[in-house]
């Protein structure tokens, strides 16, 4: 029983990653038509938000022990980071240590910023082009990123752990009375998670501009015709798009070290997950997230793999082609989306 | 009688058509046979470094080729000598190779064993390369070794671990210098024992390909040999991201010992899982929870942070060695690029300098004296002691360090620290041995 | 001639005439010239062109036709690099019937999951296609390496128990593939000068099945079979109401281009022996779109061009190292050629993905119609407009 518990927290951890990307991926395909195939790559930059920030506040300025030595014999040049000179080692130190959770702040700005650049400099000009097109021009700025971001940071993976106090496991289970741990981090990447997702919807739900972007992916000329500025809105949900693709990378980052690959590593589940969810359905995107992450944990566990060897190595995908072939427009989707 | 009725017309025709066909070679000169594959005739040789520069393993490629460099200047008689100046045989004097100048092509394997083979193939069929080095992946120099073979030059495998490179699929042509699965096991064993007791449960996570399986094969005998028991063993697929799913498990399995055989990001990955799951403060059966990895690479340790600190494992090499050759190579390699060399840095620069010693020796750049003259060489002062290159499979036996990530690191580049340097007599094995058993060396091919 | 009209028979006769003149085409430099990293003109390299160009033809026949664009044709692909090592394995080293026997299974792989997968179009069709390779993919490289040998990829031993054929040759090596006795890598060098020419035997199997397949494909384009599938592309609905079952026909077409796939693997994996599970992976299915859309979806002769593209950089530029650079710069003073080797670094060597990436988004920005519409944007430019009217329709997409 605490296996199956355990394996549900897994799954609906791996989720929140999933579920973060492809509401991303939906807002921009819902609003803008676009297949964007360079979602992954933003939220590869948003995990390098958190990075740069660490590294940021870690820049130190060098002195010289000499009584100890370096690899080479020479005397060790120790060094300080400026932020614990200027505000005392605790103070400094307390701040280098939470950078991952102040690289929200750092990120959103850039995500956006990121977002418009792309939205208004590349994209805009391939609405009336072909799916092919899209697909295509999106992928070599994938690439162009990455590889952008391998020169600057390397191929490693790059540590960025998470607060001290964040760090350690809880005992979820100890107000049942059960053994439950589970790492406190991964619970806080799921309560945020859903904090985003709650956001968006609330931010399209309740707000008149969520109204109008909402009325604008349901009939885009005729929003237009009221004399609604429409693609200002959306130019702006892309940025929105590009920032929680961006928070969910900054997030992940004490989970697994971000390396410059990690966005190609998403792509395709994300968009399996999209499929799965119903091409356009916000809500679908985000049920289909958390199913597929929990499915993939089960599958992970050993009953699982002794039943069907190898099951573990394609659950995602065999879930993928059964659900289209039973229920073509996936989980919520509205059907003829992107038929053609 | 012969009935051709040959006129002296038609006979100066002929031998006019005859003699310009014949003529047509001097203009048009094809090659000259050579004896084998890329004979080098002028002043240069060419050797190919073929590397990953892009994928994940892209850092560790950089190294290698950083290391490569580095050899070739010490042959060619620039910089300080590196390791030449303690290699016990002194048959190289810095004037390259053969009096020949060395030069260099580079490429990129992708750590993806297609594109390996076809970067090999492109250095032996269009710029001569006479010998090819490098990888950083088993399954790649699985390939490529197989390649060079039929093509007739020799290989120099780079960071290959699996048994299986001077196993089942050895190859005449391939020469392997860097440790593998079995000798990691052999040296793990005995300081497991020492330090974690004989009465323990390890639970295995593999890599669910080639390489993992030779690990957990070779780790679990050498520690159900100490009397530890074997929970279980499970595979991970090699392109998991989060290892969560698999962790979790172990917590409730009774086991109280995790063996990560797993590499580079995988390895990242899985480790900063199991800290992240409180697995290194835990206790099961009254023993503190350990968890171990067979494999170390202290550049991709580097990805884990603070959670390799206190975990064992196994590398070929360590740059804090205080044997002369070791120290002389830092020298030289730390005051040109400003960092210490990595393990997979060191494997490939003595690899380069071991086939051009053997080229000296053979006196001849015939692949097959140079296998002649590798096989069953001993040789000393390149950083692992005394050191055999075994003619049975091309395997090199030398000693093999025990690290642990270190609590205090001084530096970056400080993360492991070397418990203990386990005498090659203690892994050595049979060549028959049966976890490298079923493959043949076959005989060398000069090619051409 | 060959039952085409004259148009096409001379885009035929270019196309032949350029893959048997490659050698020379492809080497325009010295050896021993510093531009000499620029040629192509070696065995492998020329054997990739050709094979992946057979491959990009048959996937266009699939998505420059009907418009399904397929995210997992690589699978084919590897199906029948593998079909073809088993064959080596348990057979000859006769690359006949691996070719043939990796032709017909990929076939049959095709078939099943083409039937599968076109119950569905649009982005549903590409998902469907994609899950099946990258299952393929991940079970080959685990699970079925009994029979894929996983990660290391199927390669031949010496104690392959070969029916028609020995093991192990006199000299303890293994075999090299053959056709009918003719080596596949043997290689005839002619060296002219500083030029040397390499003449290979693989290579000219291969541009011989090059020119028939694109012989096939250009047969198929002005068929009435490929007029159906174009009426798929533009508007399957109209087609159904008509009374026309239009699934035979994109079946027929997915399985023709799977075909086209098997052939190009099985050829792969006869001028190397090795048939590795990465080439399943969904990259490699990527590559084949990005080649047929590069080089011009729906026409004739793009796709060839895209794959030359896309692998001369894969194995030129990735060659490129600062020693090659610095070789080049050495007329300009020293410190005007460590700044130009600084400037070019990035985009060398392990930089060529993003070299590739850049030069991607150039063409997919400026040349909708891929690298033809390029060739005839600098071919208007040339002629006058009169002529270049008359010469429009020659490689005009499908549609």
């Amino acid at each position: 029983m605490d296996a199956f518990l355990l394996q549900i927290l897994n799954g609906l951890d791996k989720g929140s990653a999933y579920a973060l990307i492809a509401l991303g991926l939906t807002l921009i395909f819902g609003t803008l038509g676009v297949v964007n195939f360079a979602h992954g790559a933003l939220f590869m930059i948003g995990a390098f938000c958190a990075v740069t920030l660490q590294k940021i506040f870690s820049l130190s300025f060098e002195t010289v022990d000499p009584e100890k030595t370096d690899f080479l014999g020479n005397p060790l040049k120790v060094k300080t980071p400026y932020v614990e000179s200027w505000f005392g080692p605790e103070f400094g130190g307390a701040i280098i240590d939470w950078s991952v959770p102040l690289a929200i702040l750092f990120a959103i700005p850039i995500m956006v910023a990121v977002g418009f650049i792309m939205e208004r400099g590349l994209i805009k000009h391939f609405y009336k082009r072909p799916h092919a097109d899209q697909i295509l021009v999106t992928f070599g700025l994938a690439i162009v990123l990455q590889e952008v971001i391998k020169y600057f940071y390397g191929a490693n993976p790059i540590p960025t752990p998470a607060p001290d106090t964040l760090n350690g496991v809880a005992n979820l289970g100890a107000v049942i009375g059960m053994d439950l741990i589970y790492p406190v981090w991964r619970i806080v990447y799921f309560c945020f998670a859903c904090l985003i997702i709650g956001a968006v919807f609330a931010f399209l739900q309740f707000t008149t501009f969520g109204m109008v972007v909402r009325a604008g992916m349901a009939d885009r000329e005729t929003v237009g015709l009221l004399g609604i500025n429409i693609d200002r809105r959306f130019t702006i949900m892309f940025g929105i798009a590009a920032a929680v693709a961006g928070l969910a990378g900054v997030m992940y980052t004490p989970i697994n070290s971000p390396n410059y690959h990690m966005g190609m590593d998403f792509l395709v589940l994300s968009f399996v997950v999209v499929v799965v969810g119903g091409m356009g359905s916000l809500p679908g995107a985000v049920l289909a997230g958390f199913v597929l992450g929990v499915l993939e944990s089960f599958a992970s566990m050993e009953w699982a793999i002794s039943l069907i060897p190898g099951i573990n190595q394609i659950i995602i995908y065999l879930v993928a082609i059964i659900i289209l072939l039973v229920r073509p427009r996936g989980l919520m989707g509205r059907k003829g989306v992107m038929e053609d | 009688m012969s009935k051709t009725d040959v006129s002296r017309r038609g006979l100066l025709k002929t031998s006019a058509v005859a003699g310009a066909g014949l003529a047509v070679p001097t203009i048009f000169t094809a090659q000259s046979a050579a004896a084998f594959t890329n004979n080098p005739t002028g002043g240069t040789v060419t050797l190919g470094f073929n590397v990953p520069q892009t994928g994940p393993y892209a850092d560790e490629g950089a190294d290698e080729l950083r290391a490569y460099q580095l050899a070739v200047e010490h042959l060619n008689g620039e910089g300080d000598g590196g390791m030449l100046n303690t290699f016990s045989s002194k048959a190289l004097e810095g004037s390259g190779i053969m009096g020949k100048k060395v030069e260099y092509v580079t490429g990129d394997t992708q750590t993806k064993s297609d594109a390996a083979r076809a970067s090999a193939k492109s250095m032996i069929e269009k710029d001569g390369a006479i010998m090819i080095t490098g990888g950083s992946s088993s399954g790649v120099a699985v390939a490529v070794q197989g390649l060079c073979q039929e093509a007739g030059v020799i290989f120099m495998a780079g960071l290959t671990h699996s048994n299986d490179t001077t196993g089942k699929d050895k190859k005449a042509n391939g020469f392997r210098h860097f440790f593998n699965a079995y000798m990691s096991g052999a040296a793990l064993a005995p300081v497991l024992k020492n330090l974690y007791g004989d009465d323990r449960k390890a639970y295995h996570l593999t890599a669910d390909y080639t390489w993992g399986w030779t690990q957990e094969e070779s780790i679990k005998a050498a520690t159900e040999a100490l009397g530890w028991e074997t929970v279980n063993t499970v595979k991970t697929p090699l392109a998991a991201t989060d290892f969560s799913s698999y962790i979790a498990p172990v917590l409730n399995s009774g086991a109280d010992v995790l063996v990560l055989n797993h590499y580079g990001g995988n390895m990242v990955n899985s480790l900063t899982n199991a800290v992240q799951f409180g697995l290194r403060e835990k206790e099961v059966n009254g023993k503190n929870f350990e968890i171990v990895v067979p494999l170390y690479s202290r550049l991709m340790a580097k990805g884990a942070g603070e959670n390799v600190k206190g975990i064992h494992g196994s590398t070929n090499w360590h740059w804090s060695l205080q044997d002369e050759g070791s120290k002389a190579f830092v020298r030289s390699f730390g005051t040109k690029y400003g960092f210490p060399p990595s393990q997979a840095a060191h494997t490939c620069y003595v690899q380069t300098l071991l086939y051009a010693d053997a080229v000296q020796r053979a006196g001849s750049f015939n692949p097959c004296a140079v296998a002649e003259a590798l096989e069953d060489f001993e040789f000393d002062g390149m950083g692992n002691g005394k050191t055999l290159y075994r003619g049975e499979d091309h395997q090199c036996f030398k000693d093999v360090l025990v690290v642990r990530g270190k609590e205090n690191p001084t530096s970056e580049f400080d993360l492991l620290e070397v418990v203990e340097v386990t005498p090659r007599a203690q892994v050595e094995y049979p060549a028959d041995h049966p976890m490298f058993a079923g493959g043949q060396l076959g005989s060398c091919n000069p090619g051409a | 001639m060959f039952g085409l009209d004259k148009r096409d028979t001379t885009l035929l006769l270019i196309v032949a005439g350029l893959t048997i003149f490659a050698p020379f085409l492809l080497n325009p430099f010295p050896t021993d010239s510093g531009l000499a990293q620029f040629n192509a003109g070696y065995p492998d390299l020329m054997q990739r062109f050709v094979i992946f160009g057979i491959f990009a033809i048959g996937f266009n026949i699939l998505f420059g036709l009907t418009g399904y664009l397929s995210f997992g044709h690589a699978a084919f692909l590897g199906v029948g690099s593998y079909s073809a090592v088993w064959m080596f394995k348990l057979l000859s080293m006769n690359v006949l019937p691996a070719i043939i026997l990796s032709v017909i299974i990929s076939g049959l792989f095709a078939l099943v999951i083409g039937f599968i997968s076109l119950r569905r179009s649009g982005i549903y069709f590409s998902i469907l296609t994609l899950a099946f390779a990258q299952m393929s993919f991940s079970l080959a490289y685990s699970v079925l390496t009994p029979i894929t040998n996983g990660e290391t990829g199927l390669q031949l031993t010496l104690d392959d128990p070969r029916v028609l054929g020995v093991s192990a040759t006199a000299d303890g090596s293994i075999p090299v593939t053959n056709l009918f006795g003719m080596e596949m890598r043997s290689t005839y060098h002619l060296i002219v000068g500083p030029w040397d020419f390499q003449f290979n035997m693989g290579y000219y199997l291969c541009a011989l099945v090059m020119i028939a397949a694109f012989y096939l494909s250009i047969r198929i384009f002005r068929s009435p079979f490929g007029m159906m599938l174009r009426a798929v592309k533009s508007n399957q609905q109209r087609m159904n109401y008509t009374g026309l079952n239009s699934k035979p026909y994109t079946l027929a077409a997915f399985v023709i281009s799977g075909m086209y796939a098997g052939l190009a693997g099985g050829l792969m994996a006869s001028m190397d022996p090795l048939a590795g599970a990465e080439r399943m992976q969904w990259t490699a299915s990527g590559e084949v779109v990005l080649m047929t859309i590069l080089g011009g979806a729906g026409t004739l002769i793009g796709p060839v061009l895209g794959a030359g593209f896309i692998k001369y950089f894969e194995n030129i530029f990735s060659k490129i190292n600062d020693n090659v650079l610095h070789g080049w710069f050495s007329f300009l003073p020293d410190g005007l050629e460590d700044f130009v080797v600084f400037i070019i670094h990035p985009f060398i060597g392990k930089g060529w993905h993003l070299t590739l990436g850049i030069l991607f988004m150039l063409v997919v920005i400026y040349l909708p119609g891929g690298l033809v519409e390029g060739g005839q944007r600098i071919g208007n430019w040339f002629k006058g407009r009169k002529k270049s009217d008359a010469h429009q329709s020659k490689t005009n997409p499908a549609e």
